[in-house]
């Protein structure tokens, strides 16, 4: 399907959490989802006969400043050779997102990389632990605001 | 496998012994975790319940580099450094996503040397991979005949463009240097060179029974759970999905070139055991040996940096590009803000995904046999961690 079918589907069966959809003009066709309801649409863009997204080929988090945070994901389909992206946006203030891990298990890893590095909570995420940094590490390093800290446990950081 | 996991253990005199689950820890340091890894071991006697990767002592924060970089050509050296073992892949990845944000197109002649580069990386790579499996499998042999002929493809690397590990070669628009003088003739003698020897490891290693008792219906991984995982490369070919972004998904010229995409069958054991994922890497260089020489046989006259623009500067937007790596899917997801620096920058590497099925697939087995099946997915830890 073309990335319009897919996001035609979609409209018709969640008219009202599809926020924004851009096909034309941007080099990755993308779908914007109601952050409370990327679950739902997830389970149907993974079940649906014709979509059949079965691979999740990458999640991002990612700081869009101004108090905005998001979560980008890139799906494709083994069967029906056709890609989406699928964007959802949080406030930063409360980042909460449905986790999808249930659903992709590889999102597993991947959500637990995002809150490690941006600090996006995944509601219902089986064991939301930090990934890449110790886990008594202070703050988000990915945050457009973070500062390095000049103490880690005591001992300086050089530089 | 689990039905006599605490078996109540009677003396001969009445007496009960309790049986219980016991926590070992395996690397960091650890010659057969491939790097810096540690796995958390759960284990009953010898039986393994569950394992728990823990990673990130290798984490280098590439994509907080990739934000505080002032232009975007700064990010290739870095991009080198993920996978070390394979550093034109990585490179080629990022370059291919810049050049779709900036809408070039650059001259065959560069498209054929990336292939040619690209192909020789795989090679030394898998070489690598299967080099040390072996190792980690109690043989040594395999290993010298395998970096003997790594040697010469680092050889042609070093060549082309002086490094024989990092490169930075692949540029945004085209390569740094063109190919010396000589280069095709030395690559097709190293290709006549090297195919026969597939024969040779195959004869010391591949169906050597010791080796065969080890790998075969170990660590099997189902492909509905390789996909759901979002596996790659060898790894997903190793249990029977017939995918290959490199054909799926095309890029650069690989559609001009005639080779096979090489699954697992299941020839000795399971489709999806670990002597699956190997003979896939081992039948996969025979293949990029055939991509190699017809690359060389049609590769085009040109300027190779004719292309490449003075000023890097993308209109603001987002993409995903991805390519077939020497591990799989290496995914590069770049936002650019319209400025000369990326906003951000995402690097889903392949050996990450990839390590994060492994609980599922050691489930059950023995102790050692987690050595193989470790071994058998071809982690890199500078990719794992970025």
């Amino acid at each position: 399907m073309t990335p319009q079918q897919i996001s035609e589907k979609l409209k018709s069966q969640f008219s009202d959490n599809i926020l924004d959809v851009k096909i034309d003009g941007v080099l990755d066709p993308f779908v914007k989802i109601a952050a409370s309801h990327i679950k739902e649409v997830a389970i149907f863009l993974r079940e649906d006969a014709d979509l059949q997204f079965d691979y999740l080929m990458c999640l991002s988090g990612v700081d869009y400043g101004k108090n905005v945070l998001g979560v980008v994901y890139h799906l494709a389909s083994m069967q029906h050779r056709h890609k989406i992206t699928v964007k959802v946006e949080i406030p930063a203030d409360n980042p909460e997102v449905p986790s999808v891990s249930s659903i992709w298990p590889t999102a597993n890893w991947h959500e637990r990389e995002a809150y490690d590095m941006i600090g996006i909570k995944f509601i219902g995420h089986p064991d939301l632990r930090r990934m890449l940094l110790p886990e008594d590490w202070d703050g988000h390093p990915l945050r457009k605001d973070y500062k390095v800290p000049e103490f880690y446990q005591g001992m300086k950081v050089p530089y | 496998m689990f039905e006599n996991a605490h078996p109540i253990v009677k003396t001969s005199n009445g007496r009960t012994l309790r049986s219980e689950e016991m926590i070992i820890n395996m690397g960091p340091q650890h010659p057969s975790t491939h790097g810096v890894l540690r796995l958390e071991l759960v284990v009953d006697g010898e039986i393994v319940v569950d394992v728990i990767p823990h990673i990130g002592y290798l984490h280098r924060c590439f994509e907080k580099h990739c934000e505080a970089m002032t232009n975007y050509q700064q990010v290739i050296p870095y991009c080198d450094r993920l996978d070390y073992t394979a550093a034109m892949n990585m490179e080629y990845g990022y370059v291919l996503g810049v050049e779709k944000l900036l809408g070039i197109h650059v001259p065959e002649r560069v498209e054929y040397i990336r292939v040619i580069m690209l192909e020789l990386q795989r090679i030394a790579s898998h070489l690598i991979a299967l080099g040390t499996y072996g190792l980690d499998i109690g043989a040594f042999t395999p290993f010298l005949f395998m970096f003997r002929d790594r040697e010469r493809i680092l050889d042609l690397f070093e060549t082309t463009c002086g490094a024989r590990l990092l490169y930075n070669y692949i540029w945004i628009g085209g390569v740094s240097h063109d190919l010396p003088p000589g280069f095709i003739d030395k690559a097709k003698a190293f290709c006549k060179y090297f195919r026969p020897n597939i024969k040779e490891f195959n004869d010391l290693l591949t169906y050597n029974d010791i080796f065969i008792k080890r790998t075969a219906n170990v660590g099997i991984l189902p492909a509905d759970v390789a996909i759901a995982y979002g596996c790659s490369g060898p790894m997903l070919r190793g249990s029977g999905v017939n995918w290959d972004l490199r054909r799926d998904d095309p890029y650069s010229v690989y559609n001009k070139f005639q080779w096979e995409v090489q699954i697992g069958k299941g020839e000795v054991g399971t489709v999806g055991d670990c002597w699956d994922r190997y003979i896939v890497r081992m039948r996969e260089m025979e293949q990029s040996i055939n991509i190699i020489e017809q690359a060389l046989a049609q590769i085009p006259d040109g300027d190779v940096q004719s292309a490449i623009p003075k000023r890097i500067r993308p209109n603001a937007g987002d993409l995903y590009v991805r390519t077939e790596s020497a591990r799989g899917e290496i995914g590069f997801y770049i936002i650019s803000d319209g400025t000369a620096s990326p906003y951000r920058v995402k690097g889903r590497s392949p050996a990450f995904v990839n390590l994060s099925v492994l609980p599922e697939i050691s489930r059950g087995y023995m102790i050692a046999d987690i050595i193989a099946i470790t071994g058998s997915t071809d982690i890199v830890l500078g990719e794992v961690d970025r």
